[in-house]
């Protein structure tokens, strides 16, 4: 399946696809997207790169293991969570930073639970189809 | 005081990391812990003996009434100070006796996550709380119990030990449950207060007989007693420690604790009374046929723990008393034996009695404590166990009905302890030693002392008895609602029907002592009748229930992936269809559709056409890539419905799928014809009604009326509350976030498992 043109569009296409799947998780909260799908779309610009370059490679380039990310995010969400108990608000009780913020708008705990979720999904996807395509 | 209770937990998660530390001789550092403890709750003795109680409260999950309330009053504070004193004691003979193991520093942990659930279990107050910890000290036990786990007996008694306890905990938190319901309150303090309605509510006995189904797992009563003499395999700290003197007393305590609620019913105390004195004569007429050190202390430890609950059951301010001075007697003097058995073991490697004699010569500070603990077992003055047994008499005397029976029942059981105490404490000291142990070595300070402690403590308690009298003895009776304000203990009562009551048992006991030699023969004559032993029948269910889940396994768990789908189907159909044909009205509206457009019959013209080619294909590839193009299809429909959410979820999902299909049926051989013709009309027919159940399901639901509230609450609070538009985002991060986050741990979970199955498995070298 390496044909020339994947191997170059990918090459072009994995960056534009993660900053889209960053894109899609960040409009989450107003617009269609959000962690899940974000973290997808991002699973899927690993995988193309893969079908068009090797998986080795890809693997290469992304440097550590991909179920890493799974812990990483597991926490990130958890903590999210935890964060209002410093304020003796209940547990995943949503807080909001009073003013909005350049390009990024409102920042919330929501926020970086959503970023949790995305994380644990690319984990979780790229873990599983990089194990199978290594074993089979 | 929850830092008191975490300081266990604490240090053994700090042994995960720095466990190489503790090995070897440093290990004796770690016996500072039990100490500072023993030392914290030994401040509070003046101000509950004045008694007060002590309550600290953090709240854990106020919206289910759970929480981690402590209370320190009489009856937790003998417990904390036993748990956290003989704590102390074992963790220094530990260090001498597990010196040179492997793994001295998990033992360790494993010690001190026992003493930490230990204390939280004596401590709480709330009822779900103390179940938490009921289950922690199982768990640790079990790890104690199968330490050596390279011996399959190990861990046979670790799994029956866990087992039996195990099942005891769900009793328990079955009891709480239904307590807490009836009585309003998972707080045991607040239960006190309304042991009047639980005692007339329709469901006490349920709770009682649930409660006591922990208890004597837990203190190991007749029947469930025999998960204890096979616990006796783990290391000797570990019996010393969980096994005689503290976790089998949680049981007691548990008792003891319930009695001011549950209590003073004639059920109650007819079942404790009954079941305690089977219990306390039945183990210990079992004590005369063990020849090993550690079998004859593990039966008379059930024999003592059928007394506690004997006394417990009678329920008289009497009883008691008396009850809350022989958990000090046996703590202590039991403790002693099995420290005393376990330095026998370690030096001479035998714990068999036939063959034990005069090592005296080889180490006289320990048989001092053998012998003082023998004697306080004996029951003979000065010792503390002397008032322990008069008040065991005094109080069966005082019993109303049949106090002949049970008096007669006490003094059997007495009378054979005895037997027991000198064989354990005594008689391997005495007489000619044999030539094997003349190279015996002799135990350092390390091993001898805490048994020394342990048992210069009963005699000292006994001349004294004024010392634990008002600051512990007396509180526990206090805490346990009765008053024991004119009850004094002294070793002297004058000459009454108890002091020959005792006489009788020293007398007879002694006799006993030197006409019954423990013996080989005496241990085949019971093997004879073993078939009939509650052991043996609970293991034969056990058996059957095994042979019941293989054949389960076997017939639904046979590895078939399709046999799996089918099953699930047809149970599927099954249950809904007979819900369906009774219930279901197969009426529908049909002016309430919406009209059919030209791109939905296209999707749905595509839908059918990519069906027909998923099952009629004869490429394996061809069929994967059309079952996308149904996902695909499906995406538009999701898309025409305004659900883009949704569409952009299954489109990203179903290129995946479609990826990891074609990853795996890449490598497969060419697509063969495995099924024949009945086979694939059996499938189809159960594929159609499937499909047919489920689209009548769904029109039955479309026709019930629907209930917008939920919808609309969330429409109208996502910005307010979320602030958030996009209402499906904010239920999955913000309304429903734990759910979210369940499912991320579960998808987690999925992942390792894959990586687990395919990337883990063993070697063809290390393959069987």
């Amino acid at each position: 399946m390496r044909t020339i043109i994947l191997k170059t569009a990918s090459a072009y296409l994995l960056p534009v696809l993660l900053l889209f799947s960053v894109f899609i998780l960040l409009r989450g909260h107003y617009l269609p997207g959000g962690g899940f799908v974000g973290g997808l779309m991002a699973s899927i610009a690993f995988v193309l790169h893969a079908f068009a370059n090797g998986l080795s490679n890809t693997k290469t380039l992304i440097r550590f293991h991909p179920g890493f990310l799974m812990p990483v995010g597991l926490a990130l969400a958890f903590l999210s969570g935890m964060a209002p108990l410093m304020f003796d608000l209940p547990f995943m009780t949503g807080l909001w930073y009073p003013e909005a913020i350049p390009v990024i708008g409102s920042l919330g705990s929501a926020l970086f639970f959503d970023i949790g979720v995305y994380l644990v999904v690319i984990g979780v996807t790229l873990t599983i189809i990089f194990t199978i395509a290594d074993t089979i | 005081m929850l830092i008191a209770i975490l300081l266990g937990f604490l240090f053994s998660l700090l042994l995960v990391f720095t466990g190489k530390f503790f090995k070897g001789k440093p290990g004796i550092i770690s016996a500072a812990i039990p100490l500072v403890l023993f030392g914290y709750f030994l401040q509070f003795i003046p101000e509950i003996s004045a008694g007060g109680t002590i309550v600290h409260s953090y709240s854990w999950v106020p919206s289910f009434g759970v929480n981690l309330d402590f209370t320190l009053d009489g009856l937790s504070l003998l417990f904390s100070l036993m748990i956290t004193g003989i704590g102390f004691l074992v963790f220094v003979y530990t260090a001498a006796y597990l010196k040179n193991h492997k793994y001295l520093d998990r033992f360790y942990g494993y010690l001190s996550m026992f003493m930490a659930a230990m204390l939280g279990l004596v401590l709480s107050d709330n009822l779900i709380t103390l179940f938490v910890f009921w289950e922690l000290t199982s768990i640790s036990s079990f790890f104690l119990i199968g330490f050596n786990n390279s011996n399959p007996e190990s861990r046979k008694s670790a799994i029956t030990a866990l087992a039996i306890t195990g099942l005891g905990g769900l009793s328990l938190l079955a009891g709480a449950l239904v307590l807490g319901s009836v009585g309003g309150s998972y707080s045991i303090d607040e239960l006190m207060n309304s042991s009047g309605e639980i005692a007339a509510s329709p469901y006490y006995i349920l709770i009682a007989i649930l409660i006591f189904g922990a208890a004597f797992t837990k203190s190991a009563q007749f029947p469930f007693h025999f998960w204890l003499p096979g616990a006796m395999k783990a290391p000797t700290p570990v019996s010393t420690y969980l096994h005689s003197a503290t976790m089998v007393k949680a049981g007691i305590y548990l008792l003891m604790r319930m009695t001011p609620v549950l209590g003073n019913q004639e059920f109650w105390n007819s079942t404790l009374i009954i079941v305690g004195s089977i219990t306390m004569v039945y183990a210990a007429i079992h004590t005369l046929f063990r020849t090993d050190l550690k079998g004859i202390l593990a039966y008379s430890t059930i024999s003592a723990l059928g007394i506690l609950v004997f006394l417990i059951g009678q329920g008289t301010e009497a009883a008691l008393l008396a009850a809350a001075v022989f958990i000090v007697v046996h703590a202590l003097y039991k403790a002693t034996l099995f420290l005393v058995t376990g330095i026998i073991d370690h030096q001479t490697l035998s714990r068999d009695v036939t063959i034990l004699r005069g090592l005296r010569k080889v180490m006289l500070p320990v048989a001092i404590a053998g012998f003082l603990a023998a004697i306080s077992s004996a029951g003979i003055p000065p010792t503390i166990g002397f008032l322990g047994k008069e008040l065991t008499y005094e109080s069966t005397l005082a019993l109303v009905g049949t106090p002949l029976l049970w008096i007669a029942l006490i003094l059997i059981t007495k009378i054979l302890l005895l037997h027991a105490g000198f064989v354990a404490g005594i008689s391997p000291f005495i007489g000619q030693l044999p030539e094997r142990f003349e190279k015996t070595k002799k135990p350092g300070i390390l091993l001898w002392g805490p048994p020394i402690i342990l048992s210069v403590a009963g005699i000292v308690f006994g001349v004294f008895p004024g010392i634990i009298e008002g600051s512990l003895i007396k509180p526990v009776v206090a805490a346990m609602g009765q008053d024991a304000g004119d009850q004094h203990l002294q070793l002297w009562h004058g000459f009454n029907t108890v002091l020959w009551l005792s006489v009788a048992t020293i007398v007879i006991g002694t006799v006993l002592y030197f006409t019954i030699k423990p013996s080989q023969k005496l241990v085949k004559m019971v093997t004879r009748v073993e078939y009939i032993s509650p052991e043996s029948i609970i293991s034969g269910f056990w058996s059957l229930f095994n042979k019941f889940s293989s054949l389960w396994t076997r017939i639904f768990q046979n590895g078939y992936l399709r046999n799996y789908v089918s099953t699930i189907l047809v149970f599927l159909i099954g249950l809904t269809g007979y819900v369906l044909y009774n219930t279901a009205n197969f009426s529908m509206d049909f002016s309430t559709l919406s009209e059919i457009t030209v791109y939905e019959i296209v999707v749905v013209t595509i839908l059918l056409i990519a069906v027909f080619f998923v099952v009629f294909t004869r490429s394996r590839l061809a069929a994967v890539a059309s079952m996308g193009v149904m996902g695909l299809a499906i995406c538009l429909i999701f898309v025409f419905y305004s659900a883009p959410d949704l569409a952009m979820t299954q489109f990203s999902i179903d290129t995946l799928t479609v990826i990891l299909f074609v990853l795996v049926l890449y490598r497969l051989p060419r697509y063969l014809k495995l099924s024949d013709y009945k086979t694939r009309i059996r499938d189809g027919v159960l594929a159609l009604s499937f499909g047919s159940i489920i689209t009548i399901l769904i029109l039955e639901v479309l026709a019930q009326p629907v209930n917008m509230e939920i919808s609309e609450y969330y429409a109208q609070n996502a910005y307010l509350l979320a602030h958030g538009k996009n209402v499906v985002n904010v239920i999955l991060v913000d309304f429903r976030g734990s759910d979210t986050f369940m499912e991320i741990s579960v998808l987690a979970i999925a992942a390792i498992g894959v990586f687990g199955l395919l990337k883990l498995r063993l070697k063809k070298t290390d393959q069987r």
